[in-house]
């Protein structure tokens, strides 16, 4: 019978106050291996981590039980501190009695009593142990960013920084992101082109990094160290090594289609960039408008091209390349505001969004720069503002707090204002909210010096009557319904995820919340971290945030992704599936339940009733198995079984628990 | 079958002892996050940590029963959303076979149930936890397939 160690953290009163602490240790002297059994105030801490040392080595223990919080908080800090008394790691069990004892269950009697349970279950579990080593793995010195709004660049300028090399990969034809669609950028009012630009080109010419605009990740196998991300590259029907980006085919192109760029409001042709500063500044051909890939009329495009750089034949192209980390920087999407009925929200021409407003602002947007209502081209005098669409609304889905609606609401009253002085807006909040350096100072700005009238309230309805648009709504401050006659409506319209981060976040197996952000491994203290080893949140496609949060994360998963490519080797997963192949008949089904396509079929020789015979059995391969134990199930003659929770091993557990 | 048929008046003091298999990444997570919360739940549940709800073998299920749990919970990731891309897939075929076939040999299917319940969703494990210990009160100790101590 091996020797086993039982330790008991009162983790402070955390789990003293709701259980017998001493009491469950002195219970589990009694339990079968125990030599012995003891209780202390942090077992996390040092004089605790010393005193379980000092056990192992004075009562030769073969294996240790520690009664705590989480194994999934301190395992790893457990399994160290075995590995430092010189006992292998693997011969640690740690039993939750604090998440799933002491704070779920005020009943001290009825806390200590389900502690004892669990506690037997994890020395009947821990006798079963067997010592595991983990092998090495080699790591692919190389990192994919997805996503090349100002998260993406960031990341990848800090990782190329580093040293190693990053493929920047967007899906749209140049990267920038959402941040070179913004005028100006608050609370310093400067340029977002002035500052983004530079980054961008940065990027573009930066040694380690390789731009792979206008394509998208299709499939990702592998695991961390060693991705294999199978990349589609779109077709863009124009030859980039050719393009010398003369813009004579976008010149000529007679088809014209509302630009998205622009929200809308202003043409682009077929063959486009979508703005001036594009990186890459080449064209390409958007297949869904062009008149010759509709229906082979037209081709002006390639009769005008200097280069012969058009080409109607390219295909879409696969191609697999291998990585050992990948940051995700994919983004969000503004919320479709036509789900405000009662603001006339995608009805009314006049009703608008923050970004619409910032391509009208932008000295290179459709009307450059001057302030004019889509509808009729007029300059509006009063503008009102309403906050908090598509944020803090239970009722549409989104009760969170889009975070840089409120400043981005206070920049535009102070742009509008500079860009107009006689004109005058009013803003429609339900709470201000501006925590971040020199924030609320810009806030108190717009109010006091920019003359912007803050009303608290929300707007009920939002209709047309003539040229003017009749906003009613209440002030909650003064208890009265209020009704502004305005020239213009912004929407301050929230961030949603991207439409397809669902299907990203399983392609690249994270999770994702219910609303479809990217889960951060902690909320605290892994932000830029997933669940799956190697791959790193930047941006907002984690949650939403304004520039500096995302430049600040962005440059966070670099150092997250930089450290991993700086390893010589990873150490693998020790508990691991494991064959034996005395009983594997050789049938094969693990090897198609097997996620990771890490299980074999080889051949053995062995001596039977005095002759050699081969034989088939499974193999399972150490550096990709990631054990999950689905093979173990699979297998019809148990000859499967997953080291660290093997069948022997579940099984004791669950006698443990039934036997009170 | 006389055990079956008249259960013993249950003992005044008798809870119901349910086993669970949780899966590390996500309803063993909201379990952990139940109890940052503070949400209170009876203590009846007992969690076992597997890596993934598809190593939970049937043959555990089994031997709960036949050691005298009271009801067995195989809870995992929502489909779709497994940490191991296609385990719990699995768990939901085997799951819905297993309950069929223990309905056919006699147990109450509330006595066996597979959840989906993710990382984020502490509210969720709280209350399949009170629902499902509140239905086995009401059904009474198991005595199907229990070894006689």
């Amino acid at each position: 019978m091996k020797r086993i160690g039982v330790f008991v953290c009162h983790c402070g009163s955390n789990i003293a106050n709701t259980v017998h602490c001493e009491k469950v240790a002195q219970v589990a002297k009694d339990f079968p291996g125990v030599v012995l059994s003891t209780d202390y105030k942090y077992m996390c801490s040092e004089p605790g981590q010393v005193m379980i040392q000092e056990a192992i080595r004075e009562h030769n223990l073969d294996g240790y039980v520690v009664a705590a919080c989480s194994p999934r908080m301190h395992e790893p800090t457990f399994r160290k501190c075995a590995a430092r008394a010189g006992m292998n790691p693997y011969m640690v069990e740690q039993v939750n009695i604090r998440e799933q004892c002491s704070w779920v269950h005020a009943n001290k009697e009825k806390g200590t009593e389900k502690s004892i349970d669990l506690l037997r279950m994890g020395v009947a579990k821990v006798v079963k142990n067997e010592p595991l080593y983990s092998t090495t793995i080699p790591v692919t010195k190389r990192s994919l960013v997805i996503g090349g709004g100002i998260a993406g660049i960031q990341a990848a300028l800090d990782i190329a920084n580093a040293g190693y090399p990053v493929t920047l990969l967007d899906r749209e034809h140049t990267i920038g992101g959402r941040m070179a669609q913004v005028d100006k950028t608050f609370p310093t009012l400067d340029c977002s082109a002035c500052i983004l630009t530079p980054k961008m080109v940065e990027a573009a010419q930066h040694p380690n990094i390789e731009l792979m605009t206008y394509a998208e990740v299709e499939a990702v196998d592998g695991f961390v160290g060693n991705f294999d991300v199978t990349i589609r590259k779109k077709a863009r029907y124009v030859d980039f090594d050719q393009c010398t980006g003369c813009g004579a085919c976008t010149e000529k192109c007679p088809k014209k289609v509302p630009s998205e760029f622009e929200m809308e409001l202003g043409m682009r042709k077929a063959i486009y960039t979508p703005f001036p500063q594009a990186v890459p500044n080449k064209p390409i051909i958007d297949a869904k408008h062009c008149r010759y890939l509709l229906d082979g009329k037209c081709g002006i495009c390639k009769k005008v091209c200097p280069t012969g750089a058009v080409d109607y034949e390219q295909k879409d192209e696969l191609i697999v390349e291998r990585f050992g980390a990948i940051v995700v920087a994919t983004g969000f999407e503004q919320f479709d505001i036509s789900a405000y009925e009662e603001y006339g929200a995608g009805k009314i021409p006049d009703v608008i969004t923050g970004l619409h407003l910032e391509r009208l602002m932008n000295a290179s947007g459709p009307t450059a720069g001057k302030i004019k209502r889509p509808s009729d081209g007029k300059v509006p005098e009063k503008i009102v503002f309403v906050k908090c669409v598509g944020s803090r609304d239970e009722a549409k889905g989104r009760p969170y707090c889009s975070k840089a609606c409120c400043m981005y609401v206070a920049k535009h009253a102070t742009l509008l204002k500079e860009k107009m002085p006689n004109s005058k807006s009013y803003i429609f909040y339900m709470d201000v909210r501006t925590p971040g350096k020199n924030y609320e100072e810009f806030y108190a700005r717009t109010q006091n010096e920019y003359d912007a009238q803050y009303i608290r309230g929300r707007v009920s309805k939002i209709f047309q009557v003539g040229d003017k648009l009749i906003v009613r709504g209440e002030d909650s401050l003064l208890g009265r319904p209020v009704e502004i006659e305005a020239d213009l409506v912004v929407l301050a319209a929230g961030m949603d995820p991207r439409g397809d981060a669902k299907d990203l976040a399983r392609t690249l197996g994270i999770s994702y919340d219910q609303h479809g952000w990217f889960t951060e491994a902690h909320p605290k203290l892994q932000p830029v971290e997933t669940h799956t080893a190697g791959i790193y949140l930047a941006g907002a496609c984690q949650g939403p945030k304004d520039i500096p949060d995302s430049v600040a994360q962005a440059s966070a998963a670099a150092v997250k992704a930089a450290g991993l490519l700086s390893k010589p080797e990873l150490t693998s997963e020790a508990m691991t599936a494991l064959c034996d192949e005395a009983i594997c008949s050789g049938c094969g089904l693990c090897q198609s339940i097997c996620p990771y396509k890490s299980i074999e079929i080889k051949s053995i020789n062995e001596r039977y009733h005095g002759q050699m015979r081969q034989r088939r059995v499974s193999n399972v391969n150490q550096g990709l198995c990631q054990g999950c134990g689905a093979c173990t199930v699979a297998c019809p003659s148990g000859a499967m079984n997953l080291k660290g929770f093997t069948n022997d091993q579940i099984l004791a557990e669950v006698d443990a628990l039934c036997q009170r | 079958m006389s055990a079956v048929d008249n259960p013993k008046q249950p003992a005044k003091e008798w809870e119901p002892n349910i086993v669970g298999f949780a899966c590390n990444w996500c309803t063993y997570a909201g379990a952990d996050l139940a109890g940052l919360s503070r949400m209170q739940y009876p203590p009846n549940v007992k969690l076992v940590r597997v890596p993934c709800s598809g190593r939970t073998n049937p043959q555990f299920v089994l031997r709960a029963f036949q050691k005298g749990a009271d009801a067995v919970l195989v809870a995992g990731c929502h489909p779709g959303d497994c940490h191991y891309a296609t385990g719990n897939y699995f768990t939901r075929r085997r799951y819905l076979l297993m309950q069929r076939m223990l309905e056919f040999m006699g147990i109450d299917p509330r006595r066996f149930q597979a959840r989906w319940i993710s990382g984020s969703e502490a509210p969720k494990f709280r209350d399949v936890v009170t629902q499902m210990t509140e239905e086995i009160k009401a059904l009474g100790p198991n005595r199907k397939l229990r070894e006689e101590i």
